[in-house]
């Protein structure tokens, strides 16, 4: 186990790495600088501007020099906010996106779970037919519909939660309302196939032939195993929601971190693009590995070889 | 001596599917002697499994329907069990040890709870308790290491060593009539004979009854008291093992026992097949479902479905050769010479 961690951790190093350079010289290719109106500038200014960011160095260079303050843990500074560290402005924005995202994640998985269980056990009914009808609704409307529909009847017809912006804890139901549809209906559609399917199962026929319990049977037996693989689903689901989606923020003006990473893209910040990349691939890659070692104590049958394949 | 523990009368099972209703079971009916063993063979299809669940009431609810019958055990009618009363006679009264050990067992549940969950719900023992006797019964069944086998998840096992868990898990709480649904053909042949002799001294240590369901008859031979042979639904004989080997009277049983390996026979001798394969019950006709294979056919076989002919106390057999308004049949002679 101990070895399998190490070499996950150390590929997990190099994966980052990777994403690192290819990012690094794939921005490089962008058209266009960091500095608004540059064709305003002087040659001398713009002399002085580039020397200051380093940005009068062949692109080798500049990468060196990145990958040699990124390992000591210098993300560098904006270019667009004057003497702003990008490690300060990403933790300044990821608490708002992980608190809607976490908030979603919680919610939808609950309901989703309840949803998909419900459907599974009454498979074949109208309830069944109800749960995957919303399901398949809840995966292909974008959330920016709900959320604007959120907005209007919750917001500005009944008034009970506030429209938009980041002001108090209400503020932050909308936003996780709206995300959580699709959580709610991932899961639900997940699980529900993986129940039919454990349903099925002979060690479900086995548990009741015991004499158990029509619950005890459900609860022990089928939703325990059809819980495993609906982890793996989880965990990048999770990440993609907690690190903020840039419609939702932009809609509820939330100060997320989906937000500031397009804001840079659209300015060329490289830097902060070049930070919250390397920010969301490293969160990413964690997650996964942390879903196979959590896979691991669900799943007796999985075992941490001394190769360190699963 | 012969206590009757189960009697199974008339037991029609439909099932909904989408081309119609199927009734795969036609009115079974055979009785069960407390430490008896009796084996029900046939091919496959011939409703032996749906039999047996319907005796456990574990058809899928959704499209099986036990639409006639009774299932007396110890003169009650398990068809009118509230689901509550019928959980408690599922594993304490009658218990089931199915096909595949593979799939049997809960992937993610170790052996000694899976042992144990049955013990807690029907003894209301303590855990410790319960503990103490799942170990028992891993020792019983002969798994080595039983204390920290307890531990160990079913993957851990291999296939033979899991159906001895699964006996185990069977038989932990004592129970009257153990319903083994063909439990040695996923097993290879040395297991296979392993097994057999574990139920067998299980049943005289325990006086269990057991309804074992197979088609092979080498197993049969071995374990049964009585053997019920069953076609598209039907019984179509049944009697004491002797009867059955040795006095077969319906020409399918006749058919199976001659289709059988033969040890003494010269290895140039093919092997009887009986011809034709099992009807597709959905389209079964009013005649005897084994009319068109028969080589006896008479005009009457494919109009009417025989009676059950009495021979002896146990021996029943559904055919018209037999029927005391038949002039003469004579059974063919091979069947006594082959099979001395």
């Amino acid at each position: 186990m101990k070895r399998y961690i190490v070499k996950r951790l150390g590929f997990m190093v190099i994966t980052l790495f990777i994403i690192v350079t290819l990012t690094f010289f794939l921005m490089q290719l962008l058209p266009g600088t960091p500095f608004t109106n540059p064709e305003k500038l002087s040659d001398s200014q713009l002399q002085i501007l580039n020397a200051k960011y380093g940005l009068d160095q062949p692109a080798a260079i500049q990468y060196f020099r990145y990958i040699g303050n990124l390992l000591q843990g210098d993300l560098g500074y904006s270019f667009q906010y004057e003497g702003r560290t990008v490690k300060s402005m990403i933790i300044d924005r990821v608490g708002p996106s992980a608190f809607i995202g976490l908030q979603a994640l919680i919610f939808g998985t609950i309901i989703g779970l309840v949803l998909g269980i419900v459907s599974a056990l009454k498979h074949n009914t109208i309830l069944d037919y109800g749960a995957v009808t919303l399901a398949v609704l809840g995966m292909s409307i974008p959330s920016f519909v709900f959320a604007a529909l959120l907005q209007y009847y919750i917001g500005v017809k009944l008034e009970w939660l506030p429209v938009a912006l980041w002001e108090s804890y209400e503020s932050t139901l909308l936003p996780s309302i709206a995300l959580s549809v699709t959580v709610i209906a991932t899961v639900a559609r997940f699980i529900r196939s993986e129940m039919l399917e454990v349903l099925g199962q002979d060690y479900v026929t086995t548990a009741r032939s015991k004499g158990l319990g029509e619950a005890a049977v459900i609860i022990k037996h089928v939703v325990r195993n059809a819980l495993i693989p609906v982890v793996t689903m989880l965990g990048p689901l999770a990440v993609s929601i907690m690190t903020g989606t840039l419609v939702i923020e932009k809609i509820f003006s939330v100060p997320g971190l989906g937000e500031q990473f397009t804001l840079s893209i659209l300015v060329l910040d490289y830097s902060v693009i070049m930070g919250i990349t390397l920010f969301y691939s490293a969160l990413f890659i964690f997650v996964v590995f942390l879903v196979d070692i959590i896979y691991g104590f669900l799943d007796p049958r999985i075992e941490y070889k001394e190769g360190g394949q699963v | 001596m012969t206590e009757e523990i189960l009697a199974v009368t008339d037991l029609h099972v439909s099932f909904k599917t989408q081309a119609g209703m199927v009734t795969a079971v036609r009115g079974v009916n055979f009785n069960l002697n407390k430490g008896e063993t009796l084996a029900i063979v046939g091919e496959s299809g011939s409703g032996k499994s749906v039999t047996a669940k319907a005796i456990m009431r574990l058809l899928p609810k959704h499209n099986a329907q036990i639409s006639q019958g009774g299932i007396l055990y110890e003169g009650q009618d398990l068809l009118n069990l509230s689901v509550n009363d019928m959980q408690k006679v599922r594993g304490s009264e009658i218990a089931m040890v199915f096909q595949d050990p593979m799939t049997s067992l809960n992937p993610t549940m170790r052996i000694g709870k899976q042992i144990m969950e049955g013990l807690l719900k029907h003894q209301k023992l303590s855990k410790t308790v319960a503990k103490e006797k799942a170990l028992q019964m891993l020792e019983l069944v002969g798994i080595p290491n039983a204390k920290e086998r307890l531990e160990a998840y079913p993957h851990q096992f291999s296939g033979g060593m899991r159906q001895r868990v699964v006996i185990a898990m069977a038989l932990a709480c004592n129970p009257h009539i153990l319903i083994a649904d063909e439990p040695t053909t996923a097993l290879d042949v040395t297991i296979q004979a392993q097994i057999l002799q574990l139920m067998k001294d299980l049943q005289e240590k325990m006086d269990t009854a057991i309804i074992l369901i197979t088609h092979d008859l080498g197993v049969v031979a071995n374990m049964a008291d009585h053997v019920a042979v069953m076609y598209a639904g039907e019984i179509v004989e049944q009697g004491t093992l002797d009867e059955i080997f040795y006095q077969p009277q319906h020409p399918y049983t006749l058919g199976l026992l001659r289709s059988m390996p033969n040890l003494s026979a010269s290895r140039s001798e093919p092997l009887i097949p009986i011809p034709g394969s099992p009807p597709d019950v959905m389209t079964l006709g009013t005649g005897c479902p084994f009319a068109a294979r028969c080589p006896h056919t008479m005009k009457v076989c494919h109009d009417f479905l025989p009676k059950y002919t009495h021979l002896s106390d146990s021996h029943t057999v559904m055919c018209w050769l037999q029927d005391e308004r038949t002039p003469s049949a004579q059974i063919p002679e091979e069947v006594g010479s082959v099979y001395e």
